[in-house]
């Protein structure tokens, strides 16, 4: 019998062998590396970290494996993933059963990682609008802190969020528009011209804040952005509270990504987009008017950032203060940057960082200098990337140039 | 129109030139009237903000100009000791002001743009009011010098971070140093938070947020008013020091020579043989040096101890742009900015302005007039335009009659 199975054997392992290909391998220890995380946290909860090392030691063996057949990318994320993975394991052993359970209530972690990703996700998908077409936008911390103004003074002026979108979106292309007249018409370097935009931005917000609202701030009585209550899955385990009450802006952020995606890859203006990012010589000799697809890619990325900013106002925290985005247009430009200015790829960053301030706030409870520190990370995985330890991330070929039509 | 660029050797994108032709351009074309009339412009915009929603303008910006201080150098006028009082604030903030002005001014004559001029700054804090609060027993002198050695050198390193990183991956020092700056905030406020490593370890500051205090003997001497008043500290001083060593590395130095050449075009550096990546990794790390300064003087000159709110409020880094813009870096014109935003951040100071105009509005007008300085010196153009295009458009036309 051993004798007949043999040759099957053989066939078998052959197609084991195709099918198991390094970066398969490789993907594997990623895999791993992140189970390895997963079982010491709840609900499985490991408590020694003999489980997670067992787990997280074939990680690093299937990315050393990869690198050494040349997957070189998957290869070391395999090897940071079973690190990272085994670490947090680690740590997750060390404390108390009852604060892990109290911080990682998955369910409620998902849905508040969705509420701090979405502003993200509006602003990198504007982002990447118009660093693709080849115009830097270091100022959409600025169009999203516009957003966010002019959001909750619409919202509160007209009685209807519906409207303070509307005016948050034009206050943002507003700010776009003065941006990619400097970047595109008078040649301005994009990254002095974005700085100033954000000092402007700031300014302008607080100057007009303080002069509307003085020291009593926003009323509590404004229109707010509802939250979508889905009837069947309210009692679903899980699914129910990750999902059953999220903020209609966080479902529109799905839609804008899928959009954002058919727009850039699937559609002519996408094409356009791009090659005015790559090559504008070339997309100018193919009739291509560079300077109305840049000026298009920045406004639009400036309205998106901006209801990035109007739903932080109106939709999650219902109030304005001066400088309430804190930097979260500079998270937004991370994701961008981690995620390879890609729809998907700044989805999943912008996620990872919502993730993280989601984390941060819930540690706060039990550790607040942990939860402090934990605000850190998307920051240092951006210059991890830029680095390009784990492959780097490459930006348009035209990115920052200003255009002259000869 | 066309006329009004640059006469740059067109290169396979056609003429784009390079930030630091532009800004050489741009240091040509006008002296100091453009500054001046930028300035101009972007104060008469904010005067119509001011006056739009309902204020007067001319009195807003006299009673800025009285907290500034100014007036002191004008004799006879006002009340001398008010003024005295509030000109030694100003100072206090041009002297930080001109040490982060030239972190970026130098960063650009190679090319570069540090924008992380805020995170090096805060480096240069943390590690001031470490060695300031610690070790008692040094003698006053060698503890200062201790404290701001190692601040300068703080803010080496993380610039220096983003210089490494573009001299070996080419990584964009925009993107890095934005990352350093809010991976410096965020590891402030954990440092020196509640609960953090370095939190206070006064008992009376159990719930405060806050560093140990500085030495008594490790505070910077007082050369002017009263210390208790915060008078103005010898930092100042530093700060020109900082002037002429700027200017005279980068005129009278093989290495400004080289980092002067890089900022022009680091591909002619390149074949005349000059290590671009050296210059890059160099450069960031004396910008770094000047911002670490900046940080170190403040908290040894006045504010002696760290709070993490002042982790979230401090601009001194990115007004540090506006300073270098509007001085076109040079070390004359980057101290004259220093003063000109010394003075609009003090007078607008809930401290300093005593006025029917509330100074939140106040401090936000600066940010506005700080927002329009940085975007009308971006766009050279407009400036190229108004000063450059009559010479401009015979020059490079005769060349291509010659061919």
């Amino acid at each position: 019998m051993i004798e007949g199975t043999a040759p099957r054997m053989g066939e078998r392992s052959q197609l084991l062998a195709a099918a198991l290909t390094p970066r398969r391998i490789g993907q594997l220890g990623i895999v791993l590396g992140a189970l390895a995380a997963w079982i010491a946290f709840p609900p499985v909860e490991a408590r020694t970290v003999v489980w997670p090392i067992v787990v997280a030691v074939p990680a690093l063996a299937c990315g050393g494996f990869a690198i050494s057949r040349g997957e070189r990318r998957v290869g070391w994320g395999a090897i940071a993933s079973g690190v990272i993975g085994g670490l947090l394991a680690y740590l997750a052993t060390l404390s108390g059963t009852t604060h892990l359970e109290s911080v990682f209530v998955w369910s409620a972690l998902v849905a508040t990682s969705f509420r701090y990703a979405t502003p993200l996700v509006f602003a990198a998908m504007g982002g990447m609008f118009s660093e693709r077409s080849g115009v830097v936008n270091i100022a959409l911390e600025g169009m999203m802190l516009a957003g966010a103004f002019f959001g909750i003074l619409g919202a509160d002026k007209t009685g209807s969020w519906i409207l303070g979108l509307v005016i948050a979106a034009l206050a943002g292309g507003l700010f776009a528009l003065v941006h990619a007249f400097f970047a595109i018409h008078l040649r301005a370097d994009q990254i002095v011209g974005g700085t100033a935009i954000n000092f402007l931005a700031l300014g302008l917000t607080g100057y007009l804040f303080i002069q509307t609202y003085g020291d009593n701030g926003t009323p509590s009585s404004i229109s707010a952005i509802p939250n979508i209550k889905l009837p069947g899955l309210q009692h679903v385990y899980f699914v129910g509270s990750a999902f059953g009450n999220l903020n209609l802006m966080i479902w529109l952020s799905f839609a804008v990504l899928i959009l954002s995606y058919v727009l850039m890859f699937r559609t002519p203006a996408g094409l356009r987009i791009r090659s005015v990012g790559e090559h504008p010589r070339a997309a100018d000799t193919v009739g291509i008017s560079v300077y109305r697809v840049r000026y298009g890619a920045v406004v639009l990325s400036g309205m998106l950032a901006a209801l990035g900013g109007a739903y932080l106002s109106i939709g999650f925290v219902h109030s304005f203060n001066q400088n309430m985005t804190e930097g979260r247009g500079f998270i937004a430009l991370a994701a961008l940057i981690f995620g390879r200015w890609r729809p998907f790829g700044a989805f999943g960053a912008a996620l990872l960082f919502g993730f993280s301030s989601a984390l941060a706030q819930r540690l706060q409870d039990y550790s607040q200098s942990a939860g402090t520190l934990f605000n850190a990370l998307p920051y240092v995985l951006t210059l991890i990337a830029v680095a390009g330890v784990i492959g780097r991330s490459i930006p348009p070929a035209a990115i920052g140039r200003p255009y002259k039509k000869q | 129109m066309e006329a009004a660029k640059a006469p740059a050797p067109p290169g396979p994108e056609g003429s784009i030139p390079s930030v630091a032709r532009r800004l050489a351009l741009y240091q040509r074309a006008g002296g100091i009237v453009t500054p001046l009339i930028t300035a101009l412009i972007a104060f008469l915009m904010g005067g119509i903000i001011v006056a739009a929603t309902g204020h007067n303008p001319l009195t807003t910006y006299r009673d800025i100009f009285r907290g500034t201080g100014l007036q002191w150098l004008i004799p006879g006028v006002g009340n001398r000791s008010e003024a005295a009082l509030n000109l030694q604030q100003t100072l206090i903030i041009t002297t930080a002001l001109t040490l982060t002005g030239l972190a970026v001014a130098f960063a650009f004559r190679c090319g570069l743009f540090n924008i992380g001029g805020q995170g090096q700054y805060f480096v240069g804090q943390y590690v001031a009011v470490v060695v300031g609060s610690s070790w008692a027993g040094l003698a006053g002198p060698a503890h200062i010098l201790l404290a701001i050695v190692l601040a300068a050198l703080a803010g080496a390193a993380w610039a220096g971070i983003a210089g490494f990183l573009k001299a070996t991956v080419g990584a964009h020092e925009v993107i890095s140093t934005i990352m350093l700056n809010w991976i410096a905030i965020w590891g402030g406020k954990w440092l020196f938070g509640l609960g953090g490593p370095l939190h206070s370890s006064s008992s009376s500051d159990a719930f405060n947020p806050v560093s140990s205090a500085i030495v008594e003997k490790a505070k910077l001497p007082v050369f002017w008013g009263d210390p208790v008043l915060q008078g103005l500290h010898i930092g100042f001083f530093i700060a020109i020091g900082c002037l002429v060593v700027y200017w005279v590395t980068l005129n009278r130095t093989t290495l400004g020579y080289e980092v002067r050449a890089v900022g022009f075009n680091p591909e002619a550096a390149r074949y005349g043989g000059i290590s671009v990546r050296r210059s890059y990794l160099l450069a960031m790390a004396i910008s770094g040096t000047f911002a670490g300064l900046a940080g170190a003087v403040d908290m040894l000159g006045w504010e002696f101890q760290l709070a993490t709110a002042t982790i979230d409020a401090s601009t001194i880094g990115f007004i540090g742009i506006a300073v270098a813009l509007l001085g076109r870096n040079t070390a004359i014109g980057t101290f004259l900015g220093a003063v000109v935003f010394g003075a609009l951040y003090t007078g607008t100071s809930t401290r300093n302005l005593t006025s029917s105009f509330d100074p939140k509005l106040a401090s936000n007008l600066t940010l506005i007039i700080q927002g329009l300085v940085v975007l009308f010196i971006g766009a050279d153009l407009l400036v190229l335009y108004v000063w450059q295009a009559r010479k401009k458009l015979r020059l490079p036309q005769r060349p291509r009659q010659a061919a």
